[in-house]
């Protein structure tokens, strides 16, 4: 395998497993942080059952999480070590941020998952809360560093030297807000989602009063982030028009400028004729989203070198996949708000309870092909417009067996991961045929 | 300014070895005793192991930014130790936390308890081998000498493998002294007391052996020492503190331990600091990365600095209230 490639595959393989951990390590103790507050509130125990439950997942997620992204902050440096040296004091400001962030994060799930007899109530509660604003806080920091790969701002490129730094313009690079935003309320989307998805399963089969109530906190939480999500995406992609156009271009498969360039749903491009097949077009809608005018000119690929284009198809399927699920789970969103203010028995119903399980993977599944949009989309660049991955890459050989290699431990640990989960939820059904 | 970041990460990489060298060290003794007390060790690493293990990410945030040729010349040549060391972290730290959460089950339990323990001696061993190439000067970057010479060579010698085995001593030493603090049944205490004084004896060997084998590669360690003061009086210290260890282990007395072997272990880090600076990593050609040569432009420090002062007037009080809770203050049972 090539050299390049094989890098490319391990730092994939490795930020798609750590963003799924990442997104549940954040969003989770809001879920576990509700629970138990119910639970303060009601005297319900159900909902203590429900805190208890959640935290051991959050411990589970969390310690995946915390390693995988441990390797993370090696792998940049051992893959693109170039890119490192240059990138790192740039860059780097928002990372030294999230390192606090982080702590507070470890350090107050330490507390809550063991201090639930050794702090005050209240004590303990709020330390559930600190653990979801720690992690929302260290999500939003590192994609600080991200955006900034694909907006690079606060320096100067002088012969292949980064010259009058500017950290702090450097951090707030204007793609961090738009990508900022999007991913947040994707995680909670994706994990909501997923949560929810689980305990419909669970409640399908057994009717446990306990998963109706877990479902329905999640989905709080995912149904008002699913709905935001098309207006962050709006913005999202306004940002990418204007900052990264061949990358817009590629969303689309977009060959030729064109004005009042159409939208296209699905469809299979075919880079080497330029054009795409089956796709099905709305007239006009493209330059609407892009520049908020239904005739503007929207630039085609062919405005750029074609050793400057990202791999098209890859990054067009991927877009086209994020958005239909982002609209289907909006749809979901939509459903759940109606049936919570008026039609209350919908919730109850097998139909929605069937619609959910179909929803468990999806938000994932759109948050992994999000970050290919913005990741493959942005090559060949490392740094966009600056540097290029191919130039960065480490000198060592032999890549490809350390991708295998890391391949095969996230996979192995995926599995168990997984397993586990079936045998936390055995425990906690034990449980209540016992009572 | 760059000498008060290299503080804070020096402080940092001390806080990680004495902290979470521990939790390292717990792995280890569960391996070397044969786990008879594993309960107690879990007990002890399970509230606290993740915050320790930050200490190691601060570190190297620090170096990317504020020394960013270090990170990138460490991380190309000590591809191989370095990645050896973070599969042993992965495995390691969900090893344990399956462990933990996990039904009691004979035969999941046995896989993961083998994993936690033979990967927290891997991850010492290939952390101490890293070190030890830092220490060494025998990396390279001119990449055309061939693979052996560039990316086994500098850590696969006499010296930085005795070094691997050093810490994997001294981190079992550490947590065989803090663990002592968490026992009260006379029997466990004398089992664990026996063992302390076999690690204590075993690092001190293990410490010459780390001396000679440089000599054998060709570092002057023993010169090095003997022309540092500063140096010197870290192993005096260190040296000197025996002692105290030893009526700490009578006496059984919990606190005494804990600030002897911290005590002691972060003199022999301050001992290798003041042999090692001003040179981050030691070159095969003589050109040596300094702190000052590796620098970031000053306004990249002066940002991070911001930052990490906001941070440690932050993290070392939350770090403070966490021990607080956990280990030095009753005994109210852990639930999970």
């Amino acid at each position: 395998m090539d050299e390049l490639l094989a890098a490319r595959y391990q730092m994939g393989v490795s930020l798609g497993f750590h963003i799924v951990f990442a997104c549940i390590g954040m969003v989770m103790p809001w879920f576990m942080f509700v629970a138990e507050w119910k639970w303060q509130k009601t005297n319900n125990p159900v909902y203590l059952d429900l805190a208890k439950a959640w935290a051991k997942g959050v411990a589970i997620f969390f310690a995946v999480g915390a390693v995988s992204g441990t390797v993370l902050s090696f792998e940049l440096g051992m893959l693109w070590p170039t890119f490192m040296k240059h990138a790192g004091p740039i860059f780097g400001l928002p990372f030294s941020w999230e390192g606090t962030a982080f702590f507070v994060e470890a350090i107050a799930l330490g507390l809550f998952l063991y201090g639930w007899n050794r702090l005050s109530r209240r004590a303990h509660l709020y330390t559930g809360m600190v653990v979801g604003i720690a992690g929302v806080l260290s999500g939003i920091f590192v994609i600080s560093a991200n955006s900034w790969m694909n907006n690079p701002t606060g320096f100067d490129w002088v012969n292949g030297q980064a010259e009058n730094i500017d950290p702090v313009k450097a951090m707030f690079n204007g793609s961090w807000f738009p990508q900022a935003h999007h991913m947040v309320i994707a995680a909670f989307s994706a994990t909501g989602f997923a949560v929810a998805g689980v305990h419909a399963i669970l409640y399908l089969r057994n009717g446990l009063d306990i998963h109706a109530r877990a479902i329905r906190i999640a989905l709080a939480f995912a149904a008002v982030a699913a709905i935001i999500q098309p207006l962050s995406g709006d913005h999202i992609a306004k940002n990418v028009a204007d900052t990264q156009p061949a990358k817009l271009a590629a969303f689309e498969s977009l060959f030729e400028t064109t004005t009042s360039a159409p939208l296209l749903i699905g469809g299979i491009p075919d880079v080497e004729k330029r054009e795409v097949k089956y796709g099905l077009e709305l007239p006009g809608f493209l330059s609407f989203l892009a520049y908020g005018d239904f005739n503007a000119e929207v630039k085609g690929l062919e405005e750029f070198p074609e050793d400057e284009w990202p791999p098209v198809p890859i990054v067009h399927y991927s877009f086209q996949l994020m958005v239909a699920i982002g609209t289907f789970l909006a749809l979901l969103g939509v459903i759940f708000l109606l049936a919570v203010f008026k039609w209350k028995h919908w919730l109850e119903k097998r139909w929605w309870l069937k619609l959910l399980i179909i929803a468990l993977p999806l938000g994932f599944i759109a948050v992994e092909a999000g970050w290919i949009v913005t990741e493959v989309g942005r090559q060949p660049w490392i740094i966009y417009g600056i540097m290029k991955t191919k130039d960065s890459l480490t000198p060592m050989p032999g890549i490809q067996y350390t991708f295998y290699l890391i391949t095969a431990i996230y996979l192995l640990l995926s599995f168990i991961v997984v397993w586990l989960f079936g045998r936390q939820i055995k425990i906690l059904h034990a449980k209540y045929q016992k009572s | 300014m760059t000498e008060l970041i290299l503080a804070i990460m020096g402080i940092c990489l001390l806080l990680y070895v004495v902290l979470g060298g521990a939790d390292f060290g717990g792995g280890i003794l569960e391996l070397i005793t044969g786990g008879k007390d594993s309960g107690v060790v879990a007990k002890a690493i399970a509230p606290v192991w993740e915050a320790n293990h930050v200490w190691l990410i601060l570190v190297v945030v620090i170096l990317f930014v504020a020394f960013p040729a270090v990170y990138a010349i460490i991380l190309t040549t000590l591809h191989i130790p370095v990645l050896l060391a973070l599969i042993g972290i992965v495995m390691r730290g969900s090893a344990f936390t399956f462990r933990h959460y996990d039904i009691d089950e004979e035969k999941p339990m046995a896989i993961y308890t083998a994993v936690f323990r033979i990967s927290s001696l891997l991850t010492t061993f290939f952390l101490g081998v890293t070190m030890g190439a830092l220490i060494l000067g025998e990396m390279t970057t001119n990449y055309t000498l061939g693979f052996f010479r560039v990316y086994i060579h500098p850590w696969f010698n006499f010296f930085s493998l005795s070094l691997g085995i050093f810490l994997v001593v001294l981190f079992a030493f550490l947590a065989n002294i803090y663990t002592i603090g968490e026992l009260h049944e006379p029997r466990r205490v004398a089992r664990f007391t026996r063992w302390a004084k076999y690690l204590i004896l075993a690092l001190v060997a293990e410490g010459l052996v780390v001396f000679l084998a440089a000599e054998v590669d060709g570092l002057h360690l023993f010169n090095a020492f003997y022309h540092s003061p500063v140096s010197m009086a870290c192993v005096a210290l260190a040296t000197l503190a025996l002692p105290l260890l030893w009526t700490g282990l009578k006496r059984h007395s919990r606190n005494l331990l804990r600030i002897v072997a911290g005590f002691q272990t972060t003199m022999i880090v301050l001992g290798w600091f003041a042999i090692q600076l001003p040179v981050m990593v030691r070159m095969s050609d003589g050109n040596d990365l300094t702190y000052q040569s590796a620098a970031a432009p000053p306004q990249v420090q002066y940002y991070m600095l911001i930052a990490l002062i906001v941070g440690v007037l932050i993290i070392f009080p939350y770090v403070g209230y966490l021990y607080k809770t956990f280990k030095f203050s009753g005994d109210a049972p852990l639930v999970k």
